[in-house]
């Protein structure tokens, strides 16, 4: 690569040590009330045709690989044959004589690693000296058509010194050497965390009883139909476009001025519409930087599309998690103290794992009152593919712990489990054990309505043997409370532009990946200045003309996005307001925005279009343009971890599952499903519906058949441990007609933070769907299955110990032995705390040096 | 490798096109790269997802496993021929209005399965439905949407103009009575 001398580095904020809280955000929260919010809505809370409805249908929205350019080239990886190794030749010489080859590029020419976390930077764009999973890139090589790059890269030439694999956690534990990476916080263990709120042990010495329960959850992945494409467009030796199917242009845009050493304001990246995400498109991915500089080098547009196959080996997806959860209860089942431990297998690299791994325990205790809480996790390097976040990030695997465990519990306790979460529920505008602030809570509405709707009082437990009900909850973020890369600046903007022709320009860098955020920001917009859907033109995710949004991930937009949409709007309402009021001679106040026009509430005859409104207020104030930004209010925790689980609203669901199992055969099919999801208050219930319908539909998926699976061949073939299926007819997904009947209930508890008092709804209605069909399996024949997926065998293997009088149970027999050191002690706000840690250094001491910074300075001291 | 180049009128959307292209490509490949025609989609160009799906003399096909030689003098048809003028397909606008296409790329795919099974079922029921839709994969929306907008478009196409999903295919099934009465919510 060029030398980077010479070009200024991009601009990155200063990285903040975790822990050491951010000044408190400039106040921007929006009010709980809102003028005229008293006003009827014509579009918040009505179903209308999603704004990008038409073109999808048609067949007109532009997705990445959709697009061509002028001398447009194509661009191919070569991947990693080999789960562990170090490179040691690579040839191009065969390949460089084939028809249409155009160039190449290894390691050597992108010596900067990158990544989406800060403390993670542990990716090259092409693997520099080893590879660390089958699939990871080693050489791009770029050809005139994409048949002959497929050719030449299949000429390339890669010779690997195999290394030892490491394919689970326990195999990591027990194997420090050799390291996959080498930072992280012990051998090849990436992240090990260790935190206690209040006296745990003392919770449990008060407990009438304590349960303990071990669970496995297997990965899974996205599966998105539009497999990843970028297609990178020069503009200059240091000016590029690169267009993208990501679910985060910024972070991108920083990955790519970090390892292609331009200014970031050199950098265009524009989001294309993605054919799906949930979470597999949001890390800044080697194919797109690759295609970057391949196009600077060439100096022409540079398009690379993964086969189905990449898809699979990009991964990010659900972290195989092993769960080991015991709670303390009164007789009467309240809940005195719970420990969880998790340990999480990461693949190959960082990714969002640390984040991963501190959320396998942050969101325990936003829907029960938990008031004691103790959580240690570890996360392991193994030779695989990435694991990151899917959705629900990494929050599905301890709720489906403990949910499943309630079940029990519930059961053993003599309590029926609808009541026993009924009368836990944590309380609205509450502080949990871990310092979360709960700000609205619609879960016992879920719970009785799913209760009610499935005749769950007069059914459970009475259905014939082989039909049962099984009753689980969830609840997950409306966007993380703190950024990424820890600043002072807006999580998200918008710029709103006004003219005469009435028409208004929405800027903002959200993306829209398909869960409708397009809608949601237009629906804002055109709500407060009282005009039709069609009148907006939105110009979204182009990191050169729109505010920053930080993307499309944490279901963060709707409440961020939206609320900044608001701020704008509702600013550039006052600024035609004004210039209106002069021209009817009405007072600003007595305005009303609505239906294409602006007049006075008293006489609403009097009033003007809203075009000549503008126009008013254009020949008075000059041209019109206003701008809203949004960052989350600052959360109570100051201890070190406390950045992961904050949000500025929690969005709440609930699930009754009936499920028929065959005890023949094992099969379990699931007949029904009643959900109810708090969602706070609707932009569009149509589009709410659609979050609502997906997310069960991909929970049942992990449920009972989705599983990101690996083996090893045989010691005499390699050895390798490799994908079991790469493929989407091997890997199993819910078809339609696999997909059950499904009652939906929407739920409305507004939430003072969210636009128009809306939470999130994309990804936290997944949550309740895999532990209520666990609890339905044990209503209808009485077993255990404390795994995911439920594959038949599990469920004829615990029948089968049923029938041997032995415990009716399929599930993981041990977490492994490991010391997670000296616990985070923080106090809970129960027995007055503070929201920091009593011993964060010593805690912090014993396990050496942990981040990469940490790891870098201490370097840089001893040299 | 040398490349075997082909040059054929196909018939796409009613419209003849003469096109040339590696002879060993796809129809996927030819109407995407060839003809612009890049409202069909791919999910693996293997067979496995249903996203390609057009239609050829009225049957849906995949077209990732159609070579596009063997399909001269056949009829293709394509998302892009759905429109009659600037007006929606019945089909198209229950997509649009049900939120039935959420990241729509499998959208065109299903719309051409759901074209061909109008066209020979004017009222398919859930289940005729499921079954003529079942090879096309939809990672988004879970189905019902896509079931509840054929089942409209198919009432439009009747002649049934008054029809209309149910209320809770909008806004969900209005929680039972006694929910609201019994909730605890602090
Ligand atoms: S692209 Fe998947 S079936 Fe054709
Ligand atoms: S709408 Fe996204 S895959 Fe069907």
């Amino acid at each position: 690569m060029a030398s980077r001398k010479g070009t200024a580095p991009a601009a990155r904020p200063k990285e903040r040590a975790p822990g050491a809280a951010p000044k408190p955000a400039p106040s921007n929260t929006p009010p709980a009330t809102r003028p005229g919010a008293e006003r009827a809505r014509n579009i918040i809370g009505k179903p209308f045709r999603r704004v990008d409805g038409r073109a999808k249908a048609t067949g007109q929205t532009k997705f990445a690989d959709d697009l061509v350019f002028p001398r447009m080239a194509f661009l191919r990886l070569v991947r990693s044959t080999v789960p562990h190794a170090k490179i040691r030749r690579i040839d191009l010489d065969a390949a460089r004589a084939l028809p249409g080859v155009l160039g190449f590029l290894t390691g050597a020419e992108m010596p900067e690693p990158f990544g989406i976390l800060p403390v993670s930077q542990d990716e090259h764009v092409l693997c520099p000296d080893k590879v660390r999973f089958v699939g990871d890139p080693v050489v791009a090589v770029a050809a005139l058509t994409e048949d002959q790059a497929i050719a030449a890269a299949l000429a390339v030439i890669v010779e690997y010194e195999p290394l030892a694999t490491i394919a689970s956690v326990e195999e990591a534990i027990a194997t420090p050497e050799p390291r996959i990476h080498d930072y992280g916080d012990r051998g090849n263990l990436h992240k090990i965390v260790s935190m206690e709120f209040g006296d745990v042990e003392a919770g449990f010495a008060a407990a009438d009883h304590v349960f303990e329960d071990l669970v496995f959850y297997e990965g899974n992945t996205h599966l998105p139909m539009e497999q990843h494409a970028a297609v990178a467009v020069p503009e200059d030796t240091d000016r590029i476009t690169v267009y993208s199917s990501t679910q985060t242009p910024h972070y991108l845009h920083r990955a790519l001025a970090k390892v292609l050493g331009l200014p970031a304001a050199r950098i265009r990246v524009i989001a294309t519409p993605n054919g799906g995400g949930f979470g597999g498109k949001s890390d800044p991915f080697n194919h797109e930087i690759c295609a970057a500089k391949m196009a600077l080098e060439l100096g022409r547009p540079i398009k690379i599309t993964l086969t189905r196959e990449e898809v699979f080996y990009c991964h990010r997806g659900r972290h195989p998690v092993l769960m080991k959860l015991r709670t303390g209860f009164t007789k009467s089942g309240a809940m005195t103290a719970q420990h969880l431990q998790t340990a999480l297998d990461g693949g190959a690299y960082g990714s969002y794992g640390v984040a991963s791994t501190y959320y396998t325990g942050a969101l325990q205790t936003v829907t029960y009152r938990l008031p004691r809480y103790r959580f240690d996790s570890v996360r392991a390097f193994t030779n695989k593919p990435p694991c990151g976040p899917k959705r629900g990030h990494g929050t599905p695997q301890p709720r489906f712990a403990f949910e499943v465990h309630l079940d029990k519990v519930a059961h053993a306790l003599g309590i029926d489990p609808a009541e026993l979460r009924l009368q836990n529920l944590v309380p609205a505008n509450s502080v949990t054990a871990n310092w979360l602030k709960v700000g609205s809570i619609g879960l016992g509405r879920c719970i009785e309505a799913v209760v009610a709707g499935s005749g769950w009082r007069e059914r459970r437990g009475r259905l014939p043997r082989g039909r049962g009900l099984g009753l689980a909850c969830g609840a997950y973020l409306c966007g993380a409370g703190l950024p990424i890369y820890w600043n002072h600046m807006p999580q998200s903007g918008v710029q709103i532009q006004l003219d005469r022709s009435g028409c208004v320009a929405v800027f903002c860098g959200e993306t829209e990946i398909g869960q409708g955020s397009d809608s949601v920001v237009a629906a804002c917009v055109a709500e407060i200045l009282g005009v039709d859907l069609k009148d907006i033109r939105l110009c979204v995710a182009d990191t050169d003309l729109t505010p920053v949004d930080l993307g499309s991930y944490s279901s963060r937009v709707t409440v961020m996005a939206g609320n900044a949409a608001v701020q704008a709007a509702e600013r550039a309402r006052e600024i035609v307001a004004r210039g209106a009021a002069e021209e009817l001679g009405v007072p600003a106040s007595r305005l009303a925005f609505a239906e294409g026009r602006v007049f006075d509430v008293e006489d609403p005859a009097r009033g003007l279009l809203f075009a000549a409104a503008v126009a008013a207020a254009e020949s008075r104030t000059g041209t019109i343009g206003t701008t809203g930004s949004y960052i989350p209010p600052r959360s109570p925790g100051r201890y070190r971890g406390a950045g992961v689980g904050p949000s500025p609203a929690y969005s709440f669901s609930a699930a009754v599952i009936e499920v028929e199992v065959d005890e023949e055969t094992g099969l379990c099919d699931v007949v029904h499903v009643w959900i109810a999801h708090d969602v706070g208050q609707c932009i569009n219930p149509v589009l709410v519906m659609g979050q609502v319908e997906g997310s069960v539909y991909m929970g049942l998926g992990e449920a009972c058949m989705e599983e990101q699976a690996f083996r090893r061949l045989p010691r005499a073939r390699s050895n390798a441990l490799v994908h079991k299926f790469p493929s989407l007819l091997e890997y199993k997904s819910p078809t339609f007609a696999d997909m059950p009947p499904v009652t939906t209930y929407i739920i409305e508890d507004p939430d003072p933070n969210g636009p128009f008092g809306a939470k999130e709804v994309g990804q936290g209605p997944l949550l309740p769907i895999m532990p209520a069909v666990a609890n339905a399996i044990f209503d209808a024949v009485g077993v255990r299955i404390d795994q995911v997926p439920i594959g038949p065998h599990m469920i004829l293997h615990a029948l089968a110990q049923q029938a041997k009088g032995k415990e009716a149970r399929f599930g993981p027999k041990e977490f492994p032995e490991f010391d997670f050191g000296i616990p985070l002690a923080v106090r809970t706000p129960d027995e007055g705390g503070d929201g920091t840690a009593s011993n964060q250094e010593e805690a912090k001491v014993r396990k050496g040096i942990g981040t990469m910074t940490e790891r870098k300075e201490a370097l840089k001291g001893g040299s | 490798m040398t490349t075997d180049m082909m040059t054929l009128v196909l018939s796409i959307n009613g419209e003849d096109r003469a096109v040339v292209f590696p002879a060993h490509h796809t129809l996927l490949e030819v109407l995407r790269e060839e003809c612009g025609l890049t409202g069909t989609k791919h999910g693996c160009e293997l067979g496995e997802c249903g996203t390609c799906t057009v239609l050829v003399d009225g049957v849906p096909v995949l077209s990732c496993l159609e070579l596009a030689a063997e399909l001269e003098g056949r009829k293709i048809e394509t998302v892009e021929g759905m429109q009659r003028g600037n007006e929606l397909h019945p089909l198209q606008a229950a997509f649009a209005d049900l939120g039935a296409a959420q990241c729509g790329y499998c959208t065109p795919g299903i719309l051409m399965a759901a074209k061909a099974l109008l066209a020979h079922n004017a009222k398919p029921s859930v289940d005729e439905i499921k079954a003529a839709l079942a090879g096309n994969l939809c990672r988004c929306t879970g189905y019902h949407k896509i079931v509840q907008a054929v089942e409209w478009a198919a009432a439009i196409a009747r002649g049934e103009g008054g029809y209309a999903p149910p209320r809770e295919a909008f806004f969900g099934a209005a929680p039972p009575e006694d929910g609201a009465k019994g909730a605890r919510d602090g």
